[in-house]
């Protein structure tokens, strides 16, 4: 079937079956490979993206319930928590391996758009879903406190 | 300039010997030297500086997180003379005549924490004859001694002249660089030991452009996975693909030459997925593994409580017995640790095409380049200029990427075999592939006895180890195999760096029930828990401070001895050892392994019962010369949260030969909340520097043994989850 999907401010028309995880949609129709396959069981997070700014693992999202929604993957982020989070991931050299870093980072701004202050233990609550086999996690908690204080100035 | 591009640039430009770019390197020593003395000549390209003054290091590691990238990019930037901002990296091709690491000999390759180790000296030595070759060519430029010229921030300058390298790149490129140039004094380091050096690596790797192997969209290409046997040992019989042609997308099912599984060729992957799900295979499993864990846990069990196969310490074991059977008090414990998988976050994959020359390129997160290019090239056969390896980013590793059998690549290479090699092949792992298909951290057993005098000092230890090989059968047999013992079962518990009077020490190899492999930090994953948790259980009953009593048994004068203890005082004292908030408990373990030494202090809230919480692990490391402080502390993060994180909950069991376990859900990986802090401190050392990516492992799951056992039970087989521990 023919899917009308809005995906980082453009319209794209795919072909895909009904029951097709948008993830796949995202990485072999349309090409953006930020968005990465980690464990197709919406267990790890790295296939975070944003529908209508709301994190959701795109391994479990299906093509047509996305079809009226706004996408955003990390080749879009672009608001301001985005690059409040950008710069504090730089900042403390966050990254390992790097690979489930763009889902942190979805992640990540989903919660400082949501709640621009969080405690350490919102931040562990709001996080845990997102799997980081390197354990970068200790930075990733500070980097959002860092952020939080980026979005603050 | 991307990874990529520029890498294809650098070796036309190479080829051609185009004055525009410039090759320099050092001669090669070690293993290399040996050669003819047309090799000892042959420049090492490390360094590639641009006509417009660009420098680009080669790097002949793969980047799976532990920080090559920016670490040998450091040693060009420092000994060279430019900022980090004025270089870039790329990865190095297969050659290991180039870029073989001098810890393995003429393979190219990274593992066993040597990037740092084996690179550290050749790297330098590449920046610092880039740089005595700019200079001699600004010399004869401006007609002004070498002495009186210096090269900084890349500008050089000296007797009222001055002007960037990349004015002399062309000259320089016809001289030939010293094979002993000058290196910097430590004291003139400006770069080495920064703090704040920044990863190379993170800017791509936060906005999505950073490609890894599960990243290649090569134009036509093909999707495979591979239906497997869900047995070691077992083979594909016939399959019936009849429900898969209903799946949009599929092409078609062939079985694998070698019968080890059936490729499914799809145009996308999700089309490939659902197609293989369609699937009907039949397995024949005549040969195949029946044996469950259990069986493999009876076996390791009675291994251990019988004579060893193999003898380390070449000593009466009777006579230490019997010491101990003599002593005032005895300690005795028996441990088990399960299989465990390495679970990288990106799924093992690669992807192979073909050029019009009639070769091959491999596109992939190469752990050993040149083991998958002798494969691939015996595969095709093809001779070994005709195939290519590009190496990119890997999503983590932790030992996985590099296996004897060469086995997703040599997947890869089969399915594309079976083409018209038309199109490009993708081969993609799912998570369940990942988790179910093999080389695991073995299982062992230990069981240690230990006698305590009088005074609470020991006078015998009694201790068997029992496990499967990892390297014997293997190609990596010679490296790891001596005398009958796989040093990979053994290290960490003979030679101890512990003065302990009659130690007696041996293994029992027990016979494949899976394929098993090297998983961060190797054997000292089982033996430092079971030194450390005993050094511990012996301190408790000898009723001495565990801290005290392990810095009296390393009080002697080997530099092991003074460096273990530097970093366990060091770590105690930063710790606040013996003064635990109210409430909690400490525990502390210490170990060295692939040269460098750490120690580490767990103090934990709740208990077992309720729930134990980690809420803080203090590290302290003596890696010798710390070259990216943060790089450093980064791996003991990692390490340690690896470490603990399967010591907790994971482990990988077999039931009838087949694995439970299939995804995060059932071998649930560290979550952000299981550790409260970590925090490292770095021992100024000036030793040569030493591994990182895998020595903060061993310590952590001891220390959080010891920690628990101060106010519960002792904790002796993994994971802990499954010995009664509940975590918070």
């Amino acid at each position: 079937m023919a899917i009308s999907l809005k995906l980082n401010g453009q319209t794209h028309s795919v072909e895909a079956e009904p029951g097709t995880p948008l993830l796949w949609v995202i990485r072999d129709e349309l090409k953006l490979t930020g968005t990465k396959f980690g464990c197709g069981v919406a267990s790890c997070g790295a296939c975070t993206v944003h529908m209508d700014g709301e994190p959701v693992r795109s391994c479990q999202t299906f093509i047509e319930d996305v079809e009226d929604a706004e996408i955003t993957t990390i080749e879009g982020l672009k608001s301001t928590p985005a690059q409040a989070v950008q710069q504090a991931w730089t900042e403390l050299d966050v990254v390992q391996c790097g690979y489930c870093q763009s889902g942190q980072i979805m992640s990540a701004v989903g919660l400082l758009s949501e709640n621009a202050k969080p405690t350490l233990e919102e931040i562990d609550d709001y996080m845990d879903g997102n799997a980081c086999r390197c354990a970068t996690y200790q930075r990733i908690r500070a980097a959002i406190v860092r952020a939080s204080e980026i979005m603050e100035a | 300039m991307s990874v990529l591009t520029s890498r294809r640039g650098f070796l036309k430009g190479a080829a051609a010997s185009t004055a525009a770019v410039l090759v320099i390197g050092v001669a090669p020593s070690g293993a290399m030297a040996a050669g003819s003395a047309a090799e000892t000549t042959m420049l090492n390209p490390f360094v590639k500086i641009a006509a417009d003054g660009t420098v680009t290091a080669i790097v002949k590691h793969f980047e799976k997180g532990q920080g090559p990238a920016t670490g040998l990019t450091t040693l060009i930037a420092e000994e060279l003379g430019v900022s980090m901002d004025a270089i870039e990296y790329e990865f190095a091709p297969s050659n290991p005549k180039l870029y073989n690491n001098t810890a393995f000999g003429p393979i190219q390759g990274t593992g066993g924490s040597t990037a740092m180790f084996n690179s550290f000296q050749q790297y330098r030595k590449a920046g610092a004859a880039a740089r005595e070759v700019l200079l001699q060519a600004a010399s004869h430029a401006w007609d002004v001694p070498v002495a009186q010229l210096t090269l900084e921030d890349g500008v050089i300058s000296g007797a009222g002249n001055k002007a960037p390298i990349g004015e002399f790149v062309a000259a320089a490129s016809t001289l030939t660089a010293p094979e002993e140039p000058r290196l910097k004094d430590p004291s003139e380091f400006k770069l080495i030991g920064n703090a704040n050096v920044r990863r190379k690596d993170t800017p791509p790797k936060i906005n999505g452009t950073a490609m890894y192997a599960m990243d290649m969209q090569l134009d036509n290409q093909m999707v495979v996975v591979i239906k497997r046997p869900t047995r070691r040992g077992g083979t594909v019989a016939s399959f019936d693909d009849s429900t898969a042609k209903d799946v949009k997308g599929f092409i078609r099912a062939a079985t694998l030459p070698n019968k080890a599984g059936v490729a499914v060729y799809a145009e996308n992957t999700w089309a490939a997925l659902q197609a293989r799900e369609a699937l009907d295979v039949t397995f024949d499993n005549t040969a195949a593994e029946r044996r469950s864990s259990e069986d493999v846990y009876k076996e390791l069990m009675a291994a251990v409580n019988t004579a060893p196969e193999y003898n380390l310490t070449k000593n009466d074991q009777a006579e230490i017995a019997g010491a101990i059977d003599k002593a005032d008090k005895v300690v005795e414990e028996t441990f088990y640790f399960p299989l465990l998988a390495h679970a990288p976050m990106e799924p093992l994959t690669c992807t192979i095409e073909a050029t019009e020359d009639g070769g091959v390129i491999l596109h992939d997160g190469a752990q050993m380049p040149t083991s998958p290019h002798a494969a691939l090239a015996q595969i095709f056969q093809l001779p070994m200029e005709k195939v290519q390896i590009k190496t990119m980013f890997a999503g983590g590793s932790f030992g996985r990427r590099a296996t004897p059998t060469v086995d997703y690549q040599v997947e890869a290479a089969l399915a594309f075999v079976m083409t018209d090699r038309t199109r490009p092949v993708k081969l993609v792992w799912s998570r369940e592939d990942d988790i179910t298909g093999g080389y695991y951290r073995p299982a062992f057993a230990h069981k240690v006895r230990v006698g305590l005098d009088a005074d609470g000092n020991i006078v015998g230890w009694d201790h068997r180890v029992a496990g499967q090989s990892i390297s014997k059968g293997t190609p990596f047999e010679a490296f790891s195999v001596h005398d009958g013992v796989d040093h990979l079962s053994v290290e960490g518990v003979t030679p101890t760096p512990y003065s302990i009077p009659g130690m007696f020490a041996g293994l029992t190899d027990i016979k494949p029930a899976t394929t098993v492999l090297w998983w961060r930090s190797v054997g000292h994953t089982h033996t430092a828990y079971v030194m450390e948790s005993m050094m511990d259980a012996a301190a408790v009953a000898a009723g001495r401070d565990p801290v005290e009593f392990r810095l009296a048994h390393l009080a002697g004068d080997t530099a092991d001895q003074k460096r273990l203890t530097g970093v366990l005082k060091l770590a105690a004292e930063k710790a606040g050892w013996g003064n635990a908030e109210n409430g909690r408990a400490q525990g502390v373990a210490v170990h060295k392994s692939f040269g460098s030494y750490v120690a580490e202090v767990v103090e934990i809230s709740g208990d077992t019962e309720n729930g134990v919480k980690i809420e803080k692990v203090t590290c302290a490391v003596d890696c010798g010369i710390p070259v990216n402080p943060d790089v450093i502390k980064a791996q003991m993060e990692g390490g340690i949260g690896y470490g603990l994180g399967h010591a907790m909950r994971d482990e990988i069991t077999l039931e009838d030969g087949e694995v439970i376990q299939q995804n995060f859900p059932d071998y649930e990986p560290l979550r952000i909340g299981d550790i409260g802090e970590i925090e490292t401190h770095i021992v100024l050392s000036t030793e040569a520097p030493t591994g990182v990516g895998e020595p903060g492992t061993p310590p952590s799951a001891p220390a959080l043994a010891n920690a628990i056992a101060a106010k519960g039970p002792r904790v002796t087989e993994l994971p802990m989850n499954k010995a009664g521990v509940t975590f918070a």
